[in-house]
């Protein structure tokens, strides 16, 4: 009898040596005769215990890991292939704490289906969303979207629904739907995992917005950073058109939708909505100005819906299951779940999606399991390169996107990055002006020239160069940023900048440096 | 740098119809939805510091000195990028916003030289003007940080500098070449600090894409970008308006003095031709006009080959008058003409014609439109009824197909070509009917719909298979042609056209152009819209010219594109004034305002006013002038700045009709080739010299001021009136608006018209009178100027000029961006950087046949002469044809252009010549001669200026 073994494809997995096991697995099955089929899936998002390898079990997916090349004898030899034990033998993975705890509702097919095996997909409840769209008014679909309460999980967090309102009503022959898939934040893999193991998922979830606004068209802006995603998502998309979810006759409703992928070039700025429009037009990757909004002038001046990969990806699951079963979780303003990513000096680093309002402490400690160097947190920064430094005083927000404003800080793409305590936050302060000015379009002047002049007023500041002076300076220096820059990364890198300062005063002296050092 | 008499608004006007009224620091403004806060507020009179915004490209929101705060509104909008609303309310001034541009401005100077005292834009650079108003008190930076301060400079294009230290990255330059001139040539390189302006890639300005049109060099808020004159001099310190003496576009430029000295040439942003735009030629290429070349003291000689000798006025005027009285004493009063000056003024052409008819008493008048676009005022006179172009340049922004034929704007009319580029980008259609692929064909963001690249010569026939497809395909606008058109001649010219043997498969074969493209562009041309057609010296220039303009006539006329904004005829005119010499009667059938000489009561209405008896019969055209002094009847001739012995065609006819005469007075700037054969010579003024008016393509009368004193002593409608006097004319004006007037007086599409007008209006474009009383931007609106327009049938007859054995192949002319026609005034000005020598291009097959490489010397010969010049081998020809511009003399293109012309007006065929093409090692037999006589009569002029000092005499007492 032929058992099914399940190997993550995904980046990480393969990073860490999942190829070698697989290999492996194949070549002892057939040695040993005991006949294997390799299903290669995404990533489940347990990094730490990837290469994750499931066996189908008739009690069901079991699962082993972390599994290096090496221990593929050994474990055939425990009997793996029935579930035996062995040192690495994680139980029934579904009842693994840290997934079992999770609602899976965008992220509910990862790890468990072939991504580009479009029948799997649907096996698990795959285009029923679109089954149930095509069957619907646009603007009822666009209602669905805005009373699921769904907010732009990109980052600025701007109701779905809304924007996808103002591209309907919008006068215009052409329309477009762009997926911003130009995942640059520092800590963020969310739209990476999801693309690589669930592309239909996201191709649905476009095409449903397609069907939506009226556009007949869709590209998806991809960082070129992501190649596997991009071999994913292109056999994928050819597989759509092939089984007729993409072309002229979206799934027997007569109506059209294109897809293709874009590559970016590199270019961090290009994950701004209008950078992003710039650079899909062949153009310098540069911020437009708003108004015009890209909703009413987007992509080559038509009417152009720009949302994230996460949220298209919600919206498969909302049409499914109704706009109310998906807004009955969260909290507050903050509807739904938001796949939250635990990355930096973290025990367990990885994709937890939950609905809003867990506690940051829970996240780091429930989920993370403090910090993988054993010392104490003293630092996370969420949101980005973007977001604020906090201290463990705040660690009992919630992540709401409210909550998080309200303390001077934002949730972002949902990305937590933990620092123990030998972090020195005048570095990180540092950093951010120092990324800001190599990211920087260059387009308005207080980014193109602040970011530079932070780098050379934090130098001067830890080096004790009139200190007070220093600090008024770069105090003056945000707000010129955040005031004045033209989009968010001038105007939110004094976030991560005046965050340090305010909570981490202390490293920004000239004595911090030994300090840091003996922590 | 902006011009020092300029406002700038920040941002475009809107040209919405809705109004917007809101509070600005608690005044109420009400302005045209879609305008800028930005703007809104400088109407208002409220200065809203900016660096990036200028009014004459479009908001980019870059520099944020113009953040204000608006109630309801998140943070502090740039005010630029922010469009009025009704209701808002707008705060620009207050502490916190006062902080944050200071806080700008702090990060701009932590990076910029401090040598604003030294600095070529001190006193009028925006930087500083903008750290004043905010109220820069120190840079906490320091300077000691990362900076641009040792960027170097570029100093490479001939006119400008780029110094990259003081760029303030506003990217104004990059969106002017953008924008407003569509070259695109600029762009900003590398990102964050590292973001610098490069010219194409990383080259030098000179070594780029740049056409040295200067609009980077007056977006310029700093002296990033300066002119090497304003450099040199210094600020200027008052402006004058006045109009290019260039090209038929007719830019209206401020020119800003220091004194008598201009220190640079601005387009002027109220100009209507061309809204602040320039080329390279008007906006720098005015060295000319101070050049030692220039001869400022009348001079006479006997013969030609005797010295000339520098005279006073006096005695030069009462040479000529008595020579001519001589002449026409001895040979009749026939014997003896003028040919007026499409570069001179109205009225100094009015003069002209004027002297003749009244006071040499024949109609022996001629001008340059001679050669170029006297078929234009045949062929749309006999059609539409008027012998102009039917539109305003601005027409073209409502233009949904834009027909290009036989014209090369980018080269010829570069700054309207910027506006119909700037159509075009928006998305206008675009056919292009031309033997070579003009830059228009493929250039940035543009690319032509159809190339119709058609053989030299066969024009007549390609619109002809227009109109058949048009007629045959059911594409005529019925409606239209029964209300406006003669129907007789509609029906005779329709069953003509369907004719099988005006079909594109039957043209095909003469014309080269497949039959489906120009099928496809016939019906995109008939049904895409707006279809407007803009034509140039490639349709006229030819043995059918009169036929093809009527030929364009008709296929406007059976479409309905013609009496409406965005559609129309439109005649890209060459020289500055070559219309208006047309107006003014410098034919010699024609009274101004285009009124036969034959016509009783027109000639009544000017033998009333001139007191004198007019001859009825119509005089010499200027090849009948030419063969009339072969022949032996024809003396003597006045010339007012043209040079026909380098622009006519067959040369060597020309000189020698020259040579055969008694009596050649030159009235120019400089020695030119036809001066060479005078006998009296009468410096006269360049533009900046004297006040008048020219009339561009689009009919538009513009002022021309003098700016500074004439070089010579008298503008050129003066030495005129001089000469007139001297032959007993009673010719008393003391100023040209009193010319205008009695101008206005005699023709009836001038009766409005006055120098009072102008300067109110800023410019006229005629009919101007009591039914269009400021001006009439659309023609033909409702009817005809004929009344019903007339369809004109138009058989193709081929020219004389064919290809066969002994001249295989085409040549063609043409002319380029930088040398203008002649090149007397470009050839002395650094445009020749650019172009400092005629070659002829090449297709590479052809050469290959040949034997020829680029560089390589090559003879061409035809049946009227021969001359050689260097070989540029290129695509850009089709094989079998040849191309040549005709900037210098020394090229004697025109030795080899035959006396071939246009059936109805004797304009030359300079656009078809059967030439044979070989490699050679020398110049040819007529350059040697040229050469030769150049030198003999640069000598003789020396003589003249620099007279040899006398053996010193002893000295007295």
């Amino acid at each position: 009898m032929t058992t099914t073994i399940y190997i993550p494809r995904e980046a990480t997995a393969l990073s860490l040596g999942a190829q070698p096991v697989a290999d492996a697995i194949a070549a002892q099955g057939a040695r040993s005769g005991k006949p294997v089929r390799i299903v290669r899936t995404g990533s489940r998002g347990l990094f730490w215990l990837e290469p994750l390898v499931e066996v189908q079990t008739p009690a069901g997916r079991v699962a082993y890991g972390p599994v290096q090349a090496a221990d593929v004898d050994g474990l055939f030899a425990a009997g793996f292939l029935t579930g035996g034990k062995h040192a690495l033998h994680l139980g029934d993975v579904e009842s693994i704490p840290y997934l079992k705890n999770q609602q899976r509702l965008t992220c509910a097919r990862l790890g468990i289906i072939d991504p580009v095996n479009l029948e799997d997909y649907r096996a698990h409840g795959g285009y029923e969303g679109l089954k149930a769209a095509v069957a619907m008014q646009p603007g009822d679909i666009v209602k669905a979207v805005t009373d699921s309460g769904l907010r732009g999980r990109g980052g600025a967090a701007f109701p779905t629904g809304i924007k996808w309102k103002t591209v309907l009503d919008a006068a215009g022959e052409q329309k477009y739907i762009v997926c911003n898939a130009d995942e640059g934040d520092s800590g963020t893999f969310s739209d990476r995992l999801l693309m690589e193991g669930d592309p239909y998922c996201l191709i649905e979830g476009m095409t449903i917005a397609g069907l939506g606004v009226g556009a007949t068209r869709g590209y998806i802006y991809l960082r070129c950073e992501y190649p596997h995603a991009h071999a994913t998502l292109k056999q994928a998309i050819a597989t759509a058109y092939e089984k007729g979810f993409l072309g002229n006759d979206v799934a027997g409703s007569g109506r059209t939708f294109e897809l293709q992928v874009r590559l970016g070039a590199g270019a961090y700025i290009c994950g701004e909505e209008t950078s992003l429009l710039e650079s899909l037009e062949g153009r310098r990757g540069q911020i437009r100005f708003k108004p015009p909004l890209p909703a009413l002038k987007g992509l080559f001046g038509c009417p152009t819906v720009v949302n994230n990969v996460i949220s298209f990806a919600s919206v498969p699951i909302i049409l499914q299951k109704g706009a109310t079963y998906y807004r009955d979780f969260g909290v507050g303003r903050s509807r739904g779940t938001l796949p939250i990513q635990l990355t930096g000096n973290v025990a367990r680093g990885g994709l937890v999606e939950r609905a809003f309002g867990v506690t940051l402490r829970e996240m780091l400690y429930d989920y993370g399991g403090g910090t993988r160097s054993g010392r104490p947190v003293r630092a996370v920064q969420v949101g980005g390169p973007l977001g604020a430094y906090w201290p463990e005083s705040k660690f009992d927000t919630p992540l709401d996107y409210e909550a998080f404003a309200a303390g001077g800080g934002m949730l972002g793409h949902g990305g937590i990055v933990v620092f123990d305590d030998t972090v020195d936050l005048a570095a990180q302060a540092r950093y951010a002006m120092e990324f800001c000015a190599i990211e920087s379009c260059g387009k308005c002047t207080p980014c193109r020239l602040g970011s530079t002049r932070g780098v050379e007023v934090i130098d001067r500041l830890v080096a004790g160069d009139r200190a007070a002076m220093q600090q008024t300076l770069l105090r003056d220096l945000c707000d010129t940023m955040l005031n004045g820059s033209l989009c968010a990364l001038g105007g939110l890198t004094p976030y991560p900048v005046l965050s340090a300062l305010d909570y981490f005063a202390e490293d920004f002296s000239k004595a911090a440096a030994p300090r840091a050092a003996q922590r | 740098m902006q011009s020092i008499a300029d406002k700038d608004f920040g941002t475009p006007k809107s040209l919405s119809t809705k109004k917007v009224t809101l509070t600005i620091d608690g005044e109420p403004v009400t302005v045209p939805a879609g305008t800028s806060v930005l703007r809104a507020a400088a109407e208002l009179g409220v200065s809203i510091p900016k660096l990036c915004a200028t009014d004459l490209l479009d908001a980019f929101g870059s520099c944020r000195m113009c953040l204000v705060q608006i109630e309801g509104m998140k943070g502090y909008p740039a005010s630029c990028t922010t469009p009025v609303t009704e209701g808002m309310k707008v705060t620009t001034q207050n502490d916190k916003i006062a902080t944050l541009r200071r806080g700008v401005m702090e990060l701009y100077i932590s990076d910029h030289p401090l040598d604003c005292l030294t600095c070529p834009a001190n006193g009028h650079c925006e930087l500083q003007d903008m750290a004043g108003a905010v109220g820069l008190r120190e840079v906490r930076y320091g300077y000691n940080g990362a900076n641009h301060l040792d960027a170097p400079k570029d100093e490479s294009n001939p006119y400008f500098t780029f110094d990259p230290s003081k760029c303030i990255v506003c990217s104004r330059c990059v969106r002017a070449c953008d924008e407003q001139q569509g070259t695109l040539a600029l762009t900003i390189e590398n990102r964050g600090f590292d973001s610098k302006v490069a010219a194409s890639q990383a080259e030098s300005f000179f070594d780029s894409e740049c056409v040295s049109c200067g609009a980077c060099v007056q977006a310029c808020p700093t002296a990033t970008l300066s002119e090497k004159s304003l450099i040199k001099i210094g600020q200027a310190e008052h402006s004058v308006v006045t109009t290019c003496a260039y090209c038929g576009v007719g830019c209206s430029f401020r020119a800003e003095m220091r004194g008598e000295e201009v220190v640079r040439m601005v387009p002027n942003k109220d100009g209507h031709a061309n809204h602040g735009h320039s080329c390279v030629k008007g906006r720098f290429a005015i060295g000319y006009t101070t050049h030692p070349d220039r001869i400022t003291k009348p001079m006479i000689r006997a013969s030609i080959s005797d010295p000339w000798r520098e005279v006073s006025w006096e005695e030069a005027i009462s040479h000529a008058a008595s020579e001519l009285n001589r002449i026409q004493a001895k040979y009749g009063r026939d014997s003896i003409g003028a040919i007026t000056s499409s570069r001179c003024t109205n009225e100094e052409t009015y003069l002209m014609q004027k002297l003749v008819r009244a006071g040499f008493g024949n109609n022996n008048v001629d001008t340059c439109a001679r050669v170029c676009h006297s078929p234009t005022g045949y062929g749309l006179k006999n059609t539409i009824g008027e012998s102009a172009g039917t539109q305003d340049f601005d027409s073209v922004m409502q233009a949904d197909v834009i027909f290009v034929i036989g014209a090369n704007p980018t080269d010829g009319h570069p700054v309207f070509a910027s506006q119909m580029k700037r159509r075009l980008r928006q998305g206008a259609k675009l056919i292009v009917a031309d033997p070579r692929r003009i830059d228009l064909v493929r250039t940035p963001h543009i690319q032509a719909d159809y190339h119709l690249q058609l053989k030299p010569g066969t024009n007549v026939a390609l619109l002809n298979s227009m109109a058949h497809v048009i007629v045959t395909e059911g594409l005529v606008h019925e409606e239209f042609v029964r209300a406006r058109c003669e129907i007789d001649a509609y029906e005779k010219w329709s069953s003509f056209v369907a004719e099988e043997r005006n079909s594109p498969e039957a043209t095909e074969a003469v014309t080269g152009v497949p039959a489906a493209d120009l099928r496809a562009a016939a019906r995109l041309y008939a049904t895409g819209g707006n279809g407007a057609i803009f034509y140039g010296l490639g349709v006229t220039e030819h043995s059918q010219g009169s036929t093809a303009v009527m030929g364009i006539a008709n296929l406007a006329m059976a479409t309905e594109n013609i009496g409406r904004p965005g559609v129309g005829v439109n005649p890209l005119r060459g020289q500055n004034n070559v219309q208006g010499s047309c107006d003014m009667g410098s034919f010699p059938h024609e009274y101004p305002g285009y009124r036969h000489v034959a016509d009783e009561d027109t000639r009544k209405q000017f033998e009333a006013d001139w007191k004198v008896k007019l001859r009825v019969e119509p005089g010499l055209r200027i090849p009948n002038m030419f063969e009339a002094a072969l022949d032996g009847e024809f003396k003597a001739l006045y010339i007012q700045g043209e040079d026909i012995a380098q622009s006519d065609p067959n040369t060597q006819h020309v000189t020698a009709a020259l040579s055969a005469m008694e009596c050649i007075i030159a009235q120019d700037l400089f020695l030119n080739e036809t001066a060479k054969f005078a006998h009296i010579f009468l410096p006269g003024s360049s533009f900046l010299e004297k006040d008048g008016t020219f009339i561009n393509a689009e009919r538009r009368i513009s002022m021309v001021r003098k700016v500074m004193r004439s070089k010579s002593g008298y503008a050129d409608w003066e030495i005129t009136q001089l000469l007139a006097r001297k032959m007993g004319m009673d010719m008393n004006y003391s100023h040209p608006s009193e010319i205008m007037d009695e101008i206005a007086r005699l023709t009836p599409t001038f009766t409005g018209v006055s120098y009072n007008k102008i300067n109110r209006l800023g410019s006229i474009q005629w009919p101007c009178n009591d039914e269009h009383p400021e001006g009439t931007p659309t023609m033909h609106v409702g009817t005809f100027v004929r009344g019903l327009g007339r369809f004109l049938v138009t058989e193709f007859v081929p020219t004389r000029e064919k290809v066969n054995a002994k001249y295989p192949f085409i040549l063609t002319t043409g002319r380029i961006l930088t040398q203008y026609n002649v090149g007397a005034q470009t050839r002395r000005t650094e445009n020749s950087a650019w172009h400092d020598e005629d070659r002829v291009e090449i297709h590479p097959s052809d050469a290959e046949t040949l034997g020829v490489g680029n560089e390589d010397w090559v003879g061409i010969q035809s049946r009227a002469g021969e001359t050689v010049l260097r070989a540029k081998i290129t695509d850009r020809v089709q094989p079998g044809v040849i191309y040549t511009t005709f900037h210098f003399p020394e090229s004697g293109a025109n030795v080899i252009t035959t006396e071939n012309s246009d059936w109805a007006t004797n304009c030359p065929e300079y656009k078809v010549t059967a030439v044979q093409v070989m490699r050679v090692n020398q110049p040819s037999e007529w350059q040697r001669r040229f050469h030769e006589f150049d030198r003999q009569q640069q000598a003789l002029l020396n003589e003249a200026t620099h007279p040899k000092q006398p053996a010193k005499a002893t000295a007295p007492g």
